[in-house]
């Protein structure tokens, strides 16, 4: 028996990026935190309703020892949301989920506008205002020039990407604005992810395992079989995702 | 300066071990000097198919930790004396392997031999990459069935992605050897086409490896397919491989591939 689902809206999944604080700390992590305390001081509530990613790349501590800091930076409110860069073995449940493919942005400087000595005046400032560096609004694209292997997934929430080569089975490409792969594809192509109902797809052969515009998800086996196999481009139309052979 | 060959899959059971044995037995027989080195610390082979299971004293695990020299461990072939074995453990396993120990292995040999050979485990884990992290080309054996092809696709990005070359920016060479080829199953569909695989992994072809029982056969005498018999099919392709690893350009034929005078002459050019 076929499931037959009474609700026909499709659930939609997006992908979405925010400014996170990174904080690195280092060893020894007693003394780290002393640090940490005294940035805290000249700079009240500095870490209160901030989304912050423990970065621990090179940092040679165990499950326990990071446990300790978790709890350590609890006491401190300061409210863990992921952690990058740790090794699988330090990572367990009830701790936060690894990160990965951050990318880099510019530092961020605590403001202070005393010195160190006038602590008790500080602290009742306001809460320090870091500025978070503006992300250019500038339609960009991503060019590849090579095959995207199985395994690999090029994410690229800026803009369109463009593939000269295939998309593997088992690879995937996820773009915030249309994507256009001169070759096969044959594994995954999210084209709008970030929210974008007039991305397209494009392929010289369609083979894929997934693809999805704006979060609406379409597999191979619920297409026409006249535009597998074939040069097609994929768009949306409402709810639905339309698909027309090219050329 | 030698250079490392990688010879690698992804997927197990493809041939990687009997095609580092036959391809360095090839390569060794006009009195280059070659060293087969086996990377499945835990799960070694190579000793078997290149019949010096009863001479390993030192390996691999032992050099790098400093308790034999390489000169302990290198087991030289009964039958080519250019040709050197340098086995695997196996009562360790692959984390014994060390970024720094393995990387001076490699060095030295690299200093005497003019091939150095690595016979990668399976998987894409601790000892498979450190395999792949030195060498200046690599061998992607694949067999044509689509799970073979998948994994080969993922090693091909880890190629380029995970070794030295590849962070020094350059690029790595990649060869396609495409192993147990079945003309007759690849006619009837059973098996995926040459052609089918060489368009999904678009990597150059250097060789069609038929599927043979000289081969197991050669890997029960304890010899590599090309000196067990040098005259039969899937030892010919192996010679040719090696040829084409030197640098030679020649034409590749596909077995049981029916083609007329010109298609022989013309042969078949490789992707």
């Amino acid at each position: 028996m076929t499931k037959v689902l009474t609700d026909a809206r499709s659930i939609r999944i997006k992908g979405r990026s925010f400014l996170a604080l990174v904080l690195s700390p280092d060893l020894p992590l007693d003394d780290w935190l002393v640090r940490l305390d005294d940035l805290a001081s000249r700079s009240a509530g500095f870490f209160l309703d901030r989304p912050v990613v423990l970065d621990v790349t090179g940092l040679a501590i165990d499950k326990v020892q990071l446990k300790e800091l978790f709890e350590q930076l609890a006491e401190r409110n300061v409210r863990i949301m992921g952690i990058e860069g740790a090794r699988p073995s330090m990572l367990g449940p009830g701790m936060p989920p690894a990160m990965k493919g951050g990318k880099p942005a510019a530092d961020i400087e605590v403001k202070e506008r005393e010195t160190v000595s006038d602590e008790a005046e500080t602290a009742s400032d306001a809460p320090g205002q870091a500025e978070f560096p503006q992300v250019r609004a500038v339609a960009q694209s991503l060019i590849i020039n090579e095959p995207v292997r199985s395994g690999q997934s090029i994410i690229f929430p800026e803009g369109d990407v463009t593939i000269v080569g295939s998309v593997a089975s088992g690879a995937e490409v996820i773009a915030g604005g249309s994507i256009h792969i001169y070759g096969a594809l044959r594994g995954r192509a999210m084209a709008g992810s970030i929210g974008n109902s007039a991305s397209r797809i494009f392929c010289r052969k369609l083979e894929a395992e997934l693809v999805a515009i704006d979060g609406i998800y379409k597999m191979i086996e619920d297409m026409s079989p006249s535009v597998v196999g074939q040069p097609v481009q994929l768009w949306l139309d409402g709810d639905s995702i339309m698909a027309s052979t090219i050329i | 300066m030698g250079k490392v060959i990688v010879v690698t899959s992804g997927k197990g059971g493809v041939g990687k071990t009997t095609s580092t044995a036959a391809l360095g037995a090839a390569l060794a027989q006009n009195g280059e000097r070659v060293v087969v080195v086996d990377f499945d610390v835990g799960l070694r082979n190579l000793d078997l198919v290149m019949g010096a299971e009863r001479r390993v004293v030192y390996d691999l695990v032992n050099v790098i930790q400093g308790e034999a020299k390489l000169t302990q461990a290198l087991i030289r072939d009964k039958r080519l004396e250019s040709l050197f074995l340098l086995p695997a453990s196996q009562t360790r396993d692959k984390d014994n392997l060390t970024t720094e120990g393995v990387d001076r292995v490699i060095t030295e040999l690299k200093r005497v031999f003019d091939w150095v050979i690595c016979d990668s485990p399976a998987g894409i884990e601790r000892g498979a990459t450190l395999a792949m992290r030195h060498a200046d080309m690599a061998v992607v054996v694949t067999n044509p069935e689509v799970s073979s092809v998948r994994d080969s696709d993922r090693i091909i990005g880890l190629l380029d992605s995970k070794t030295l070359k590849a962070e020094r920016g350059e690029r790595m060479e990649k060869h396609l050897l495409l192993t147990r080829y079945d003309a007759v199953r690849a006619e009837r569909g059973d098996m995926l086409k040459v052609d089918d695989v060489l368009e999904i992994l678009s990597i150059p072809l250097i060789g069609i490896i038929p599927e043979s029982s000289d081969v197991l056969r050669a890997s029960n005498m304890g010899a590599p397919v090309t000196l067990a018999d040098a005259r039969c099919a899937p030892a010919m392709a192996y010679f040719e491989a090696a040829r084409r690893l030197r640098g030679e350009q020649l034409p590749i034929s596909i077995p049981g591939d029916k083609r007329g005078i010109f298609g022989k002459i013309f042969g078949r050019k490789a992707a």
